[in-house]
């Protein structure tokens, strides 16, 4: 692959894919709740440019309204509520001491050129930016998942799991140029409803057990003890 | 087709009327109108699937053959006798005071919102919309599970939620992917509609498709209880108002591995290897042996009815991937009888819960002198659950054995060994709750068990004679998946 006769698009995506993969870093080694949803809010950013992006280049005028719903759900509407979430809580001057945080990034490093191997055998039949840009969006949704096991907090845990949904809406533009439009607004309604849900959870789990740490959520057991 | 609009319609109406009209004293029984409306309409879908063959919809956007409309019909069916049982049952748990008008509200309006949920992953032609319609019976249900707000409660829902929601991102990451390979051979908007997918299946990339179907494995997989992905499942099972354990059990559980069967349709047309199967029986079997072992170290009654569940979606699932005609005759019939078998157990551990004032095991007992209707009612779902003859899970039990004996002779070890090992770990927990002593001050309770006794005769039937039209149906809906017929 040479980069410098690829089009302006394509180099642009590929572009793309590597500073979402680096927001995906970014969050991983973050202890600061505010700056992680900052860092998420930011991937939803750089998601809703690269929707505009292949909507412009390819002329596909559906990818505008999925960079309108990304934009409002993903960069506005949910850091919006999970930081009104921090500050009620009065937890943005807590610095969550991550555990073997070098370990971790390690392990990100190691789940991102794994993501490259599961994914090799596509370049038998597509290109090698289709290969780049799979392969980032599958370790965007493995980062998101190192992500939700190393911090504690609920709210890191919803910043996982909505990066996860970025992850595979990046492969959705991408790899497909965006799914059929129902099914697109179909997933962004479960995700505007799994949001809602996480903002009542989250006053559920405040009045149960007055925190925000999952590690308290520990009374069911496979085994008495 | 009017029909399946009606399937569909009915219960989005349920959940707006259920929302808007708050709780009322005869909410419980309205509910038991609407999916009694739902049922008639599943069984008109039914018949006219049996008179014209597969009917889809002018815009292509939905499906119905023979296998989805008897898992339709099985779905509204349980749904109704659930719903009766709910009424009475979720009065009692106002009574206590364990739940309020406004929970109750939620819980009916939700109740309607995961049928809706079950009866558009059944009907739908769309692969998206297929995932679409199983994260919203997550989110459905999430709720539910919490509804008792007890600390344990929200720390099951908040598992359940996690633990699905990513679980299931995966299943739409294989979708993606399976759309990336459709949209290679044309046909843009179109492109994921299963009829037109499976069509030209052999057309579809190989590579793609394996490392997709992975992925929709491990995500539809999570929802079936699959181990290691099980972790959810006793949690929210347990946790969970009766009703809703009853439903996740013998419904979502089901249309779970229907999602995944209908991918490995695709798969398998355009692979023409057996690499789907071999990993449907290698998760199956795991789920079904560690299920087992982990029935004997239960300390509550509804999860060990859980773990019960995952031993036999493991069956199915392994029964499944074996693949040919008489491995999918028996796994489809072993849907039908689990979720028949289960959803009345579940009705039944509901009232023996309520008549003990507790779930733990060791706390409940003396059900037979004390209400001799719910003890027998226990005692008869579980010896129907471990596959005693003459009941239906013996019969697809049965066939599930002689298909592995016929493809893989080795794997019928580990088979009857877990059966045993399962048969053994329910009956140490169930034996002294039916008969042994009665606690002092325990009371009988008003309980309507005819729910129960309907589902056990019907797995009864099933056991001793498959009524011709289903089992021509079962044979259609094999034929259609595994491409041969047992008859």
């Amino acid at each position: 692959m040479n980069i410098e006769q690829l089009d302006f698009y394509t180099q642009a995506i590929l572009s793309m894919a590597a500073l979402i993969g680096l927001t995906s870093f970014l969050m991983l080694g973050q202890g600061r709740l505010l700056r992680l949803i900052f860092g998420f809010a930011m991937q939803g950013f750089l998601l809703t440019v690269t929707t505009a992006l292949a909507a412009y280049s390819l002329n596909n005028h559906h990818l505008y309204i999925s960079a309108v719903l990304t934009l409002v759900l993903k960069v506005i509407f949910i850091p919006w509520m999970l930081r009104r979430e921090v500050l009620r809580m009065n937890m943005h001057r807590d610095i969550e001491a991550l555990k073997n945080n070098t370990a971790v990034m390690l392990g990100g490093a190691s789940l991102m050129v794994f993501s490259y191997y599961v994914l090799h055998p596509i370049v038998q039949s597509s290109s090698v930016v289709m290969l780049n840009a799979l392969a980032v969006s599958l370790s965007v949704m493995l980062l998101g998942m190192l992500l939700m096991i190393s911090h504690r907090q609920a709210i890191a845990h919803v910043v996982g799991f909505m990066s996860i949904e970025n992850g595979l809406f990046f492969a959705a533009v991408v790899a497909t140029n965006g799914m059929p439009m129902v099914v697109e607004l179909g997933v962004a309604f479960d995700v505007l409803v799994a949001a809602v849900l996480f903002g009542i959870f989250f006053l559920h789990i405040r009045t149960s057990i007055d925190s925000l740490d999952v590690d308290l959520l520990n009374k069911l057991h496979e085994v008495d003890k | 087709m009017i029909a399946a609009y009606l399937v569909l319609l009915i219960p989005l109406v349920g959940i707006v009327f259920f929302a808007l009209s708050g709780h009322k004293e005869n909410t419980g029984k309205l509910n038991v109108q609407f999916n009694a409306v739902c049922l008639l309409a599943t069984i008109w879908l039914a018949i006219n699937v049996l008179n014209q063959g597969t009917i889809v919809s002018s815009g292509k956007a939905f499906l119905v053959d023979p296998f989805n409309v008897y898992l339709i019909v099985l779905t509204a069916f349980v749904g109704l006798t659930t719903s009766i049982f709910s009424s009475p049952y979720m009065e009692h748990e106002k009574e206590i005071g364990k739940l309020n008008d406004k929970r109750l509200k939620l819980y009916h309006s939700m109740y309607q919102g995961f049928m809706l949920a079950m009866y558009l992953v059944l009907t739908t032609n769309n692969m998206g919309i297929m995932w679409v319609a199983m994260e919203g019976a997550t989110l459905a249900t999430v709720l539910l599970v919490s509804l008792y707000r007890s600390p344990e409660s929200i720390e099951a829902a908040w598992k359940y939620f996690i633990l699905c929601g990513v679980g299931i991102a995966q299943a739409l990451f294989g979708t993606i992917l399976l759309y990336y390979a459709a949209v290679q051979i044309g046909d843009g908007e179109n492109a994921l509609l299963w009829s037109v997918l499976y069509e030209n299946a052999v057309k579809l990339n190989p590579e793609i498709l394996e490392i997709g179907f992975v992925f929709l494995l491990i995500g539809y997989g999570t929802k079936i209880g699959l181990v290691p992905l099980h972790n959810w499942l006793p949690d929210a099972h347990s946790e969970g108002p009766t009703p809703m354990s009853a439903v996740l059990s013998g419904l979502l559980l089901n249309d779970a591995l229907y999602a995944v069967v209908r991918n490995k349709m695709l798969v398998d047309g355009a692979t023409h290897s057996n690499m789907a199967g071999y990993l449907m029986m290698g998760f199956g079997l795991l789920s079904f042996l560690v299920a087992a072992i982990l029935l004997h170290r239960q300390k509550d009654i509804k999860r060990l009815f859980s773990y019960s569940s995952i031993e036999h979606m493991g069956l199915m699932t392994f029964s499944f991937g074996i693949g040919g005609a008489l491995a999918t005759f028996a796994a489809l019939l072993h849907m039908t009888v689990h979720s028949l078998t289960k959803s009345a157990i579940f009705v039944t551990v509901g009232h023996a819960s309520q008549l003990a004032g507790t779930q733990k095991i060791d706390q409940i007992r003396g059900l037979i002198k004390t209400q001799p209707e719910i003890g027998w009612g226990l005692l008869i779902g579980t010896i129907a659950i471990a596959g005693f003859p003459p009941f239906g899970v013996f019969t697809s039990e049965f066939l599930v054995l002689l298909a592995t004996m016929h493809s893989y002779p080795w794997l019928t070890l580990p088979l009857l060994v877990g059966i045993g090992i399962a048969f053994a770990g329910l009956f140490r927990h169930i034996q002294p709750m039916v008969y042994g002593e009665k606690p002092k001050d325990q009371q009988p309770i008003t309980a309507n068990l005819w729910p129960v006794m309907i589902h056990l005769a019907l797995v009864l039937w099933l056991g001793l004679a498959i009524p011709g039209f289903l089992g021509n149906w079962f044979s259609q809906a094999t034929l259609l998946i595994s491409g041969s017929t047992p008859l």
